[in-house]
């Protein structure tokens, strides 16, 4: 499945950033085919979310380059970037839904920043993506803090696909979700990247929906992708940092920093 | 040699602190005079910085011009000088205490508002949010605050100079015994349009630094709530104390030193 470099969507090269002396990512390289679904795994403050933030020009990487339709994004600056993230759409881990809108208007937001979208295409867009992720009309009206935390990941989802993206990442979609619901945004996302074509990059720690969702795994590990593949290589992986992950056991190579 | 050392770290964390403030004005500014503009959110944050702002403003200042009024009377009496009340308030409104009050009033108001809520949308990263929607966070959220401060604190200060005034007309004549005919001629009498129009200036200015500082720290707060109260109580204590730094700077200015 791994695309030929040439025809790489995005294409990270020897990403590092470090916080303070904090190293947090130290020389990523993935690169993500058009049209593929790549699930990122590793524990929790492994640098998953940081790693997506700086392909979308929020953080800047200290060292290493982002390639996105095989143009160094971190070279560019001002509107030039900007045309290149708005080609991505986004689900924060916390949904940083706005809150001074209400729910349709969080969904419809990007639409009505592009000319010629009248308020009543972006509202039955935002109606129709509402609907697509399981939220009636009932809601749309609603200002996102009289949400439970799952509807305002289902809204987040909304809004990050309602532009009909060329890329999407979803950072940990099925948290917080009841199984059900958790399986309707799975399928859901398998149908963006199927039949819109996006070019999905997803994080989860939850693997039923990463043999879900992913065309290939990567996983994440003090800074580095220790192992990249496709999704049902991942039982045979034999990769120790892979197996412990995928098993869920406390003993393995990776040391978790519980101090007793 | 030691004790240099605190000293000149705290001095180079103070250029380092006033030269991102300055860069954040710039860019802010600058975003100002680029499309493309949000219309609608500088009347929402003119209504909430301006005229929400009445009340407080007004309270201050009638307050300010019968006290005004009360203790010129005290000293000039001595001096058979009461006639001078009338001046000494429309002046000392117009000139200082309209700009300064109002000022130090909408910093405690609105400049603590605009920290939490741009600080708020900072640590749940809907400022992140919008720059992946294709919405530049400056454009959508400084720009709008910034116009609305720069152009509503001159008419709250307008507004303070008339209640002050009236204030102190108030007191005069009806604890002082003054004619009321009189009081208002002697008021008009020695106004110049200058102390007025300095006043206005003086407003903008704060204006603009209310919600800048507003702004600036709530763009840079971190941390959860601590993070947003932090970025709240600099921001009111920085812009207070800018406030009446650059009043004085500004006085000098017009009326020499
Ligand atoms: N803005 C920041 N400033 C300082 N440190 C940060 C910042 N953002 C992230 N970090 C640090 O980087 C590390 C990686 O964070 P990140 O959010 O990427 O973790 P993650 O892999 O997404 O974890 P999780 O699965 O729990 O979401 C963490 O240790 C965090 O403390
Ligand atoms: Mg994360």
């Amino acid at each position: 499945m791994t695309a030929p470099t040439g025809e790489a969507k995005i294409e990270l090269r020897g990403l590092k950033k470090s916080f303070g002396a904090k190293t947090v990512l130290d020389g990523i390289d993935l690169s993500v085919g058009a049209g593929e679904s790549v699930v990122i795994i590793g524990g929790s403050g492994t640098g998953k979310s940081v790693t997506l933030k700086c392909i979308l020009g929020l953080l800047w990487p200290d060292a290493g380059s982002v390639l996105i339709d095989g143009i160094d994004v971190t070279a560019l600056s001002g509107r030039a970037r900007e045309a290149h993230t708005a080609k991505i759409g986004m689900l924060f881990q916390g949904s940083a839904l706005f809150d001074s809108l209400t729910v349709w208007e969080n969904v419809a937001f990007a639409l009505k920043t592009r000319s010629g979208v009248s308020n009543r295409e972006a509202r039955n867009i935002a109606l129709g993506k509402l609907a697509q992720v399981g939220l009636g009309s009932d809601v749309a009206a609603l200002s996102p803090a009289e949400l439970s935390g799952g509807m305002q990941k289902r809204v987040a989802l909304a809004r990050a696909i309602a532009t009909d993206p060329e890329i999407v990442f979803f950072d940990e979609p099925t948290t917080g979700l009841d199984p059900i619901m958790g399986d309707i945004i799975n399928r859901l996302i398998v149908d963006c990247v199927r039949q819109l074509g996006a070019t999905a990059v997803s994080i989860t720690h939850d693997m039923a929906s990463a043999r879900r969702i992913a065309d290939r795994i990567a996983m994440l590990h003090e800074g580095r992708i220790v192992w990249d593949g496709p999704a049902g290589d991942i039982d045979s992986s034999g990769n120790d940092f892979v197996d412990q992950f995928v098993h869920g056991r406390a003993e393995g190579p990776i040391e978790m920093a519980v101090r007793g | 040699m030691n004790f240099l050392a605190p000293i000149g770290r705290v001095f180079i964390a103070f250029l380092v602190a006033t030269g991102r403030l300055v860069a954040f004005a710039a860019v802010s500014v600058s975003h100002c005079v680029r499309p493309p503009f949000y219309g609608r959110s500088i009347g929402r944050q003119m209504i909430q910085i301006g005229y929400f702002s009445l009340p407080v403003v007004g309270l201050t200042a009638i307050f300010t011009g019968m006290v005004l009024a009360l203790q010129s009377y005290t000293g000039f009496a001595r001096l058979n000088a009461e006639s001078a009340i009338a001046t000494v308030v429309v002046l000392s409104m117009t000139r200082e205490l309209g700009p300064v009050l109002a000022g130090l009033m909408v910093a405690g108001r609105v400049g603590a508002a605009i920290a939490a809520e741009v600080g708020t949308m900072r640590v749940t990263e809907q400022i992140d949010a919008l720059a992946t929607l294709s919405t530049n966070p400056y454009k959508y959220l400084i720009v709008p605050r910034l116009i609305a401060g720069v152009a509503t604190l001159p008419i709250l200060v307008l507004v303070a100079d008339i209640i002050g005034v009236f204030g102190g007309y108030a007191v005069s004549v009806h604890s002082l015994d003054f004619n009321a005919a009189n009081y208002l001629k002697l008021t008009w009498e020695f106004l110049q349009p200058l102390d007025v129009i300095t006043g206005l200036v003086k407003a903008a200015v704060f204006g603009f630094l209310i919600t800048l500082m507003g702004c600036y720290h709530g763009f840079h707060s971190r941390g959860g709530a601590q993070g947003v109260g932090a970025a709240a109580t600099n921001a009111v204590v920085s812009s207070s104390v800018l406030i009446l730094a650059s009043n004085y700077m500004l006085t000098t200015a017009f009326f020499g030193a």
